[in-house]
């Protein structure tokens, strides 16, 4: 048994580490790329930005470093960070609500309903922004998110970790086969798609991170909120029920909570697998189950995952740059294998 | 599983001694033994399978008949029969025919391949398309398909392509199979099937990422060749890429049909099955990788059809209600699948959409059914 005083301490030294952290990969996402700047200009050009009238994304710029910063950099970094702060908490709910430690948005099949939507709206309507089709995202990956968990929770029972895993397999592979349906009929739609389906943060316009924003902080604020309520559900159905929690209402809150989150990072950078998935193991290593502080940790834990994702992606593959969702997928994924070889999967 | 009807339980020990329930046994249920082989007999189940190859040879006439032009059903049985005139002959052996008949190999392994898995995994919905075999596969001839730089024939694309494809399959096959050994609930060395099922499915995010970003890499036309070819089409199918599939699909074929009994005593449970005396993981290995060889064939010659290797084994053990998924069954209900969506595409859908399109089409509503069917069954036992 830990000495609570000790768990504190560690809580709050990590959380200042956390935030050191983040600040230094902020500042890396702005001076690394295809061209490098010296930190004191990266300084410079932020401070100028923000003493603008027309925001840090309107202001003219006064020379090309600073083009550069602001016009590229500051809104890449802003949407890798917000995206990875959504994507950390989403994770931490999924598998707070579901007891599964295997449950992610990409292996739940959130992110083919996001595609599936996006692919139709672009095909239908013709859109080349991401800032038109991200409302097609969104709704796709709600439909998805209520399609799998209400299949893996049919018949009453606790859905084991295998049984929602498949569901999300399995809805997965049905919504990617009608998605190819769509982008083989028409090569323009293809053209846009496949930008979007590899998970970037590269070439996004700065209104698309002003469009998903509101939706990200209120599902942050909504995780926030519901954290009391998982905590008691973590302890069971029923306990939780004797202690005054109306199960049935929490659950749907924190679906919609991992909806907003997740649905409006995907639509802004396309499918990230496995972040939702590694980010709340990282997160638990030093806050334990208390999602009071769980759900706060795995947001800065995904900020600075996706923020350094993206930053080695530019770095491995220079000149050119691997996309964010491919890192992920390879920095996920032996996370994962790692964890179902673990002798017994607990129930969380 | 499944409640065990139509199986044969062991002579149980009588008063009138064992001799007699055996005879008992033999009398009820007739066997039909060629060395290792070993089938019962069974009228009704017997029937259906008859049935079902029949279907598929129907569905096989009609898929040369529709077309661009419809040619009768009774010329085709003509034709497949010797008669015809020169040009008939033509048009149905060179162009209609390689199609056909790829529809139904490519069906049948698939079918088979999926019964296999399902049968060794305890799993109805494991089947190579949710492990990232068939992703695996994909890699390989995406990355032949966008690194050959715009080659639309020759060598690169009708070979590299579905060699790059099988090696893909297989090997994806091999890094699952190695990740998910070790030690089982147990404590005994090996592969769980629980285990394997959870490694495929992040192995198969991992390579729908590498596809994502190899599409990024390439130019447009390239992209739009690869992405026809992921959607599973049977245009242009050819004889040259059919007789590798029969081969595979005939050996595979082989193998499973002499490792039924395997397969059935695996059905009982690992532990179950050690105490009949089976090598449970190279029995395992070998029937796994028989699986595999037959997804990664299908998948390399017309690319990824989904839902068959998922669908089939579970429509065949329904109309047959055995325990397990019956392989010849499950071969043919595959065939008769793709067979039937090529034909119902070409012939009935204003588009002539690929194949793999059609088969995912019908297929995911028949995956929702079995995952709610799954899910009560597990909340009543």
């Amino acid at each position: 048994m830990i000495h609570p005083g000790t768990v504190r301490r560690r809580r709050l030294t990590g959380l200042l580490l956390l935030v050191v952290l983040l600040t230094v990969a902020v500042v890396a996402s702005i001076a690394i790329g295809t061209r490098s700047l010296a930190p004191t200009t990266v300084f410079d050009a932020v401070t100028h930005a923000f003493g603008c009238d027309g925001g840090p994304f309107r202001c003219p710029a006064r020379s090309t470093a600073e083009e550069i910063v602001r016009e590229l950099r500051l809104p890449r970094t802003a949407l890798a960070l917000f995206a990875g702060v959504a994507l950390g908490v989403a994770g931490a709910l999924i598998q707070g609500y579901t007891r599964n430690p295997l449950a992610d948005a990409g292996l739940l099949g959130l992110n083919a309903g996001a595609g599936f939507l996006a692919a139709l709206s672009i095909f239908l309507f013709g859109f080349t922004a991401p800032a038109q089709y991200i409302w097609f995202a969104f709704a796709g990956s709600a439909i998805a998110g209520v399609i799998v968990f209400g299949v893996s929770s049919i018949g009453g029972g606790k859905a084991s970790p295998l049984s929602l895993i498949l569901a999300g397999a399995a809805v997965t592979a049905f919504l990617q086969a009608m998605t190819n349906a769509i982008i083989v009929l028409d090569n323009a739609a293809l053209d846009t798609y496949r930008f979007w389906v590899v998970g970037n943060v590269a070439g996004r316009e700065a209104e698309v991170f002003w469009e998903v924003l509101p939706f990200l902080v209120v599902g942050v604020g909504m995780a926030m909120a519901a954290a009391p309520s998982l905590n008691l559900l973590s302890l069971g159905d029923d306990v939780a029920r004797g202690l005054g929690v109306d199960v049935t209402r929490a659950r749907a809150f924190g679906l919609i909570a991992v909806v907003l989150l997740s649905g409006g990072a995907t639509a802004a950078i396309g499918p990230i697998a496995f972040l939702g998935l590694v980010v709340p193991h990282m997160a638990r290593t030093i806050t334990g189950p208390d999602n009071k502080w769980l759900i706060p940790y795995s947001g800065l834990f995904g900020g600075l995952l996706l923020l350094v994702a993206d930053v080695a992606g530019r770095v491995i593959a220079r000149p050119g740059e691997l996309q964010v969702g491919v890192m992920l997928a390879a920095i996920g994924a032996p996370f994962f294998i790692a964890l179902v070889r673990r002798k017994r999967l607990v129930a969380l | 599983m499944d409640e065990p009807t139509g199986r044969v339980a062991a002579a149980p020990p009588s008063a009138d001694g064992t001799d007699r329930a055996v005879t008992e046994l033999r009398r009820v249920r007739p066997a039909l033994r060629v060395g290792p082989v070993s089938l019962v007999l069974r009228p009704v189940v017997f029937g259906i399978v008859v049935a079902l190859a029949v279907a598929v040879f129907a569905l096989f006439c009609l898929d040369i008949a529709v077309g661009d032009t419809h040619i009768p059903l009774g010329r085709v049985l003509d034709v497949l029969g010797g008669g015809g005139t020169r040009s008939q002959r033509f048009i149905i052996i060179e162009s209609r025919l390689p199609r056909a008949l790829t529809a139904v190999v490519v069906g049948a392994a698939l079918g088979l391949s999926g019964a296999l898995m399902q049968s060794i995994l305890h799993n109805p919905l494991a089947g190579p398309d949710v492990l990232g075999i068939t992703t695996g596969a994909s890699v390989g001839a995406v990355a032949v398909l966008v690194g050959s730089g715009g080659a639309t024939t020759g060598l690169v694309a009708t070979v590299g392509a579905p060699i790059a494809a099988l090696t893909g399959g297989l090997l994806t096959a091999v890094v699952i199979y190695l990740l998910a050994w070790g030690r089982g609930g147990g404590g005994e060395r090996g592969v769980t099937g629980f285990r394997l099922v959870l490694i495929g499915i992040g192995v198969n995010a991992v390579l729908m990422s590498v596809i994502s970003w190899l599409l990024t890499r390439a130019s447009l036309t390239d992209a739009a060749r690869a992405q026809l070819w992921l959607t599973g089409s049977l245009n242009g199918a050819d004889m040259a890429r059919v007789v590798p599939a029969v081969v595979a699909l005939s050996v595979v074929t082989v193998v499973s049909l002499m490792s039924a009994r395997t397969l059935a005593a695996l059905r009982l449970g690992e532990d179950s099955t050690r105490v009949l005396g089976v090598r449970i993981q190279s029995q395992q290995a070998l029937l796994i990788g028989a699986s595999v060889v037959a997804a990664s064939v299908a998948t390399a010659a017309v690319g990824p059809v989904g839902f068959v290797a998922l669908a089939a084994p579970q429509i065949a053990r329904m109309a047959l209600r055995t325990a397990g998924e019956p392989l010849i069954a499950s071969a043919l209900t595959g065939a008769a699948l793709v067979a039937g969506a090529d034909v119902l595409s070409r012939a009935f859908l204003p588009v002539d959409l690929p194949v793999g399109i059609v088969t995912a089409a019908l297929g995911g509503p028949f995956l929702l059914y079995l995952l709610v069917r799954m899910n009560r069954k597990a909340t009543l036992s």
